[in-house]
């Protein structure tokens, strides 16, 4: 019996296999331009983020990357960190913006996301994004219902799976960062 | 549906008679989701018509060889393989275009166009007459979105391919962007087809 289905099953596990193979292949053709790509997205949305911004400049904290964003006088204005996790459906990756000591949040935007379009999508909304300004980078954010506390994120209507990814990405990036920040500093 | 119809035939078929949208109201999430522009929609068609050709060619040559109940499995894996690189594709070439289709790229995947189209004919028939009835089925699908997606831009936004088509001073009609209005042009289109279809079968006769 079990025999019988692994004759039968050949063919799939056969193309399974050069399937997995060609897209590993494109994968590694344009792996690096897509990130590049990203990067470039990345650094032309720091004058957005950060108030005051002209420009970002990639460096890594410890073992964390980020970009430190500066005004056009050079002065340092804040942080801009990329963070990576699982949203509902797939990959959610975001940029949070932080101000130049890491105790504030500035802002958030999403780099990209695949939620369902017309529900978790919803997250790409700067209504909804425009929470996480000025919520303490210091405790960890949660999501609620009537977001009355400081630290407490209203999460996107029949989406709440979608919300707590991205609450959920925020706080271990942040407090990844913030840890990376001191042990450096010192 | 007959099974010895040439390629020209079944090429042909997929534009208006057998039009995948018009027709056989198929693959209507991505002809609502991305028509409120034609840069959108046509990236969209070039992406189905990528992901058509392929897996249609793939189970064309594996036709032989296809199991009855693992036939929608090697579909679907097929379908997904292509969908990946075309969605890669454009994430590593047109990378604000990706953006702007977001998930709909990766829901090629379940456009039941495709599956259609591997079960009804490409399981069955010769890679040149898959490859025939792909590009027809594709074609037909661009022309039914590039037809709302005239419609819904040039109310909507003012511009044709981003090219401002009406007087600076046109108020947009912005439902028209919005999701109702993919319905309604979506709707009074498939009723002026339904009703030159009509007309052309009563000057027919039957």
């Amino acid at each position: 019996m079990k025999l019988r289905y692994i004759s039968e099953a050949w063919l799939v596990l056969l193309l399974a296999t050069g399937f997995a193979l060609a897209l590993a292949a494109v994968d590694l053709a344009w792996k690096t331009r897509i990130e590049e790509n990203k990067r470039r997205e990345t650094i032309g949305q720091i004058p957005h983020l950060v108030p005051g911004a002209v420009r970002g400049q990639k460096e890594f904290v410890g073992k964390v990357y980020v970009y430190r964003a500066f005004d056009s006088a050079g002065r340092q204005v804040g942080w801009v960190l990329p963070a990576v996790g699982q949203g509902f459906a797939d990959r959610i990756e975001l940029l949070i913006d932080l101000d130049s000591e890491a105790e504030y949040i500035t802002g958030l935007y999403v780099l990209e996301q695949k939620e369902t379009p017309g529900l978790g999508a919803n997250i790409i909304a700067a209504q909804w994004r425009k929470q996480f300004t000025g919520k303490p980078a210091t405790l960890p954010l949660h999501v609620s219902q009537a977001a009355i506390g400081e630290n407490e994120i209203q999460a996107v209507t029949g989406a709440t799976i979608s919300s707590e990814s991205v609450v959920s990405i925020v706080n271990e990036a942040v407090a990844g960062f913030r840890r990376a920040l001191e042990g450096w500093e010192r | 549906m007959t099974d010895d119809a040439t390629p020209l035939e079944r090429f042909l078929r997929g534009i208006i008679p057998e039009n995948p949208v018009y027709r056989q109201l198929l693959g209507l999430c991505p002809t609502l989701a991305v028509t409120n522009n034609m840069k959108a929609a046509m990236t969209m068609s070039g992406a189905v018509l990528f992901v058509l050709l392929g897996a249609n060619l793939v189970v064309s040559l594996i036709r032989g060889l296809l199991k009855p109940h693992l036939r929608i499995l090697v579909f679907t894996l097929t379908i997904a393989t292509f969908v990946t690189i075309a969605d890669r594709f454009l994430a590593a070439f047109m990378y604000p275009m990706s953006k702007e289709l977001g998930p709909y790229v990766p829901l090629i995947i379940v456009n039941c166009i495709i599956i259609c189209r591997c079960e009804v004919c490409a399981s069955r028939q010769s890679p040149a007459v898959a490859i025939a009835d792909a590009s027809g089925q594709s074609l037909g699908f661009a022309l039914a979105l590039a037809s709302i997606a005239t419609v819904r831009e040039i109310l909507g936004s003012g511009t044709w391919w981003g090219i401002r088509i009406l007087p600076a001073g046109w108020d947009n009609w912005v439902i028209m962007v919005l999701p109702a209005g993919a319905f309604l042009t979506m709707g009074l289109l498939l009723g002026i087809a339904n009703w030159l279809g009509t007309i052309r079968s009563e000057t027919k006769g039957y």
